[in-house]
């Protein structure tokens, strides 16, 4: 039975939920209004809850997020190299957003999903839902390193790839290291959330040695064969200003930790240490999509359709943001939000029995390379209905022709209108 | 039981590829909701060097796009996107943010410089920025309410040629002194 049921899962492929299946969570005259579940209050989930409490707000809308509030990782490369005191500027809190759109927000942990009973289930109760949205960013696949301790690892060693006190911790580090020292970054091989991220950390963190730590480098160890994202700008940018500051090294793959040495391995045979180390591990979705069943044959991310973001493996369920296998999308903060734009727009048309439509997604994205000059990428999206599957419209993916002081004053703007759409 | 399972999956199955197919071409929400991460929620910028789309008349929209598209107008990121848009996509999006209202923003503005914008305005602008800047004459852009930096921007690269100036605004903008401009853009960041 729960084999034939797969089966069925499977069948409907791209989840599909037709008007009609979807109709039957919402019987006309049924007195219980109707439910949309978003777990995770981010760049993604904040957004889904938003936009389909503006569309239908006869849909009722409840969002689950751990913390009280959420701290942007876009620019917090900004803070790890000394350009703000804090995190206030990257950090929002829920209750303008709740009050304004009519959207519950839950303070707990999500402990389960039950796709059949279309109920989530938390350190708070249970909450059922007539569509839920999964948007809970990425995970760390730490089994992959070799003497990686979950708990005690980023301690020593630190992601700060989770925006919040990883960041304010790698900061301290930075400060308290006796000039001279080598900071390491380690990067994982792609996809990983924020593809330009790793190298706009190295250009902020070497533009924090150049001033303040005489002798000492940075040593990029990136498992991937070239620079994943925006290389030649960042090369330019690291010529200009970090000229013999920036030892990269590409196609070395990280494979071992050792907190008490302050080394790291490469591939078993290699050693490098390094005075702070900067451990970006392998990334997955993010936690409760594991346990939902919601992630796909490899084992990482989530399939979905292309149009909905409904899952292809549980109907009903639609999964958004870094987690997601959004084709051609990369996993930045704006693929999130303009995602779940594109998933509650089709979200409400399925619940109300109309006719869903098409996606037409952006992306944008800064990278500082020094205190003034910005760079970025861009995209539109479009699914190609051919082979269902997102890809970019040719000539709108692109990059910056070169580094920019007018880039890096629109890229303030960028993330004063993201976290305010996000937070009121 | 096996049957009946597959036997639903199947016919199901049609009718969700069936169902796919039917995506309707993306609306003027769909295509218009993608740029509110930069310009704010429905157009209403929160970001002192990004303008608010909310507001502008459709004309306004297709004209800024199409000058995007084609590089006569400098940009960073707009240059490329404006690429991702057919033509039929960007007259929807015009449609779309000039329905949305003027969004009134919330700066430090010098109080004399404004007064001194006002007095000048009528003659020099108000043919083409009618009423006090809230709506603009055919594709002219409306600038009430829009961000002080913004607008300083703009024309920083109108004066430096990098931007094409309308031979009507070149005519009054040339002779005027750059403190003149200056009360000019006060003035019309204060409407609201």
């Amino acid at each position: 039975m729960t084999l034939e049921r797969r089966n069925f899962l499977k069948l409907l492929g791209a989840g599909a939920a037709t008007a009609g299946l979807a109709g039957c969570a919402t019987q006309p005259g049924s007195p219980a209004a109707r439910k949309v579940v978003v777990i995770g209050g981010g760049y993604g989930g904040t957004i889904a809850a938003k936009y389909v409490r503006m569309m239908d707000p006869s849909i009722e809308v409840t969002l689950i997020e751990r913390n009280d509030h959420f701290v942007s990782c876009p620019f917090s490369n900004l803070y790890i190299g000394g350009l703000m005191k804090d995190l206030t500027s990257l950090t929002i809190k829920y209750d303008k957003l709740a009050a304004n759109y009519g959207i519950k927000v839950v303070q707990a942990e999500v402990t389960g999903i039950d796709a059949a009973g279309h109920s989530v289930t938390t350190s708070k109760g249970v909450f059922k839902y007539d569509r839920l949205v999964v948007s809970p960013g990425v995970e760390f696949r730490t089994d992959e390193i070799k003497g990686y301790d979950i708990a005690s690892t980023p301690e020593i060693m630190p992601h700060a790839w989770k925006a919040g006190p990883q960041t304010v911790l790698l900061r301290k580090q930075l400060e308290a290291m006796k000039p001279g020292g080598n900071v390491i970054i380690s990067i994982p091989l792609a996809p990983f959330r924020c593809p330009p991220g790793p190298y706009e950390r190295a250009s902020m963190i070497a533009m924090y040695l150049k001033q303040h730590k005489p002798g000492s480098k940075v040593i990029i160890l990136d498992a991937n064969p070239d620079i994943v994202s925006k290389k030649g700008l960042f090369l330019k940018g690291w010529k200009k200003h970090y000229d013999g500051l920036i030892d990269y090294r590409p196609a070395k793959k990280v494979t071992e930790v050792d907190t008490g040495k302050m080394a790291v391995m490469i591939e078993g045979i290699e050693e490098v240490k390094g005075a702070v180390i900067n451990i970006i591990p392998p990334q997955k979705a993010g936690h409760i999509a594991h346990v939902a069943g919601l992630v796909g044959a490899d084992k990482k991310w989530c399939p979905v359709n292309p149009t909905t973001f409904e899952s292809t493996l549980h109907k009903d369920i639609h999964v958004i943001g870094d987690s997601s296998i959004a084709g051609a999308m990369p996993k930045s903060g704006y693929s999130a939000n303009s995602e779940a734009k594109v998933c509650a727009t089709n979200i409400v048309a399925m619940m109300n029995g109309k006719e869903i439509t098409e996606m037409s997604a952006i992306n944008t994205c800064y990278s500082f390379l020094s205190a003034k000059e910005a760079v970025s990428v861009t995209g539109v999206y479009k699914v190609n209905a051919e082979k269902q599957a997102i890809e970019g419209v040719a000539g709108s993916v692109a990059v910056s022709p070169d580094l920019s002081e007018v880039e890096a004053i629109y890229a303030e703007s960028w993330l004063k209108n993201i976290l305010t759409e996000m937070s009121t | 039981m096996t049957m009946k399972w597959s036997g639903w999956a199947l016919t199901t199955g049609v009718l969700a590829i069936s169902a796919m197919a039917q995506a309707a071409p993306p609306s003027a929400t769909m295509l218009s909701y993608a740029c509110a991460g930069c310009h704010g929620t429905n157009g209403g910028s929160a970001g002192p060097s990004m303008p608010s789309l909310a507001g502008q008349s459709k004309e306004a929209i297709v004209d800024a796009m199409k000058k995007f598209k084609s590089g006569a107008r400098p940009a960073t990121v707009m240059g490329r996107l404006a690429k991702g848009y057919s033509d039929a996509d960007i007259a929807a999006m015009g449609e779309f943010f000039s329905k949305q209202k003027l969004h009134a923003t919330d700066q430090t503005l010098d109080k004399a410089k404004i007064a001194k914008g006002a007095s000048l305005q009528e003659a020099n602008c108000g043919r083409c920025h009618i009423e006090d800047g809230k709506e603009g004459k055919d594709d002219t852009p409306a600038m009430a309410s829009q961000w002080l930096p913004y607008l300083q921007i703009q024309m920083t690269d109108y004066l430096s040629g990098k931007r094409k100036m309308p031979e009507k605004m070149e005519e009054k903008v040339k002779p005027m002194s750059k403190a003149d401009l200056e009360a000019l853009l006060h003035f019309y960041a204060s409407v609201k």
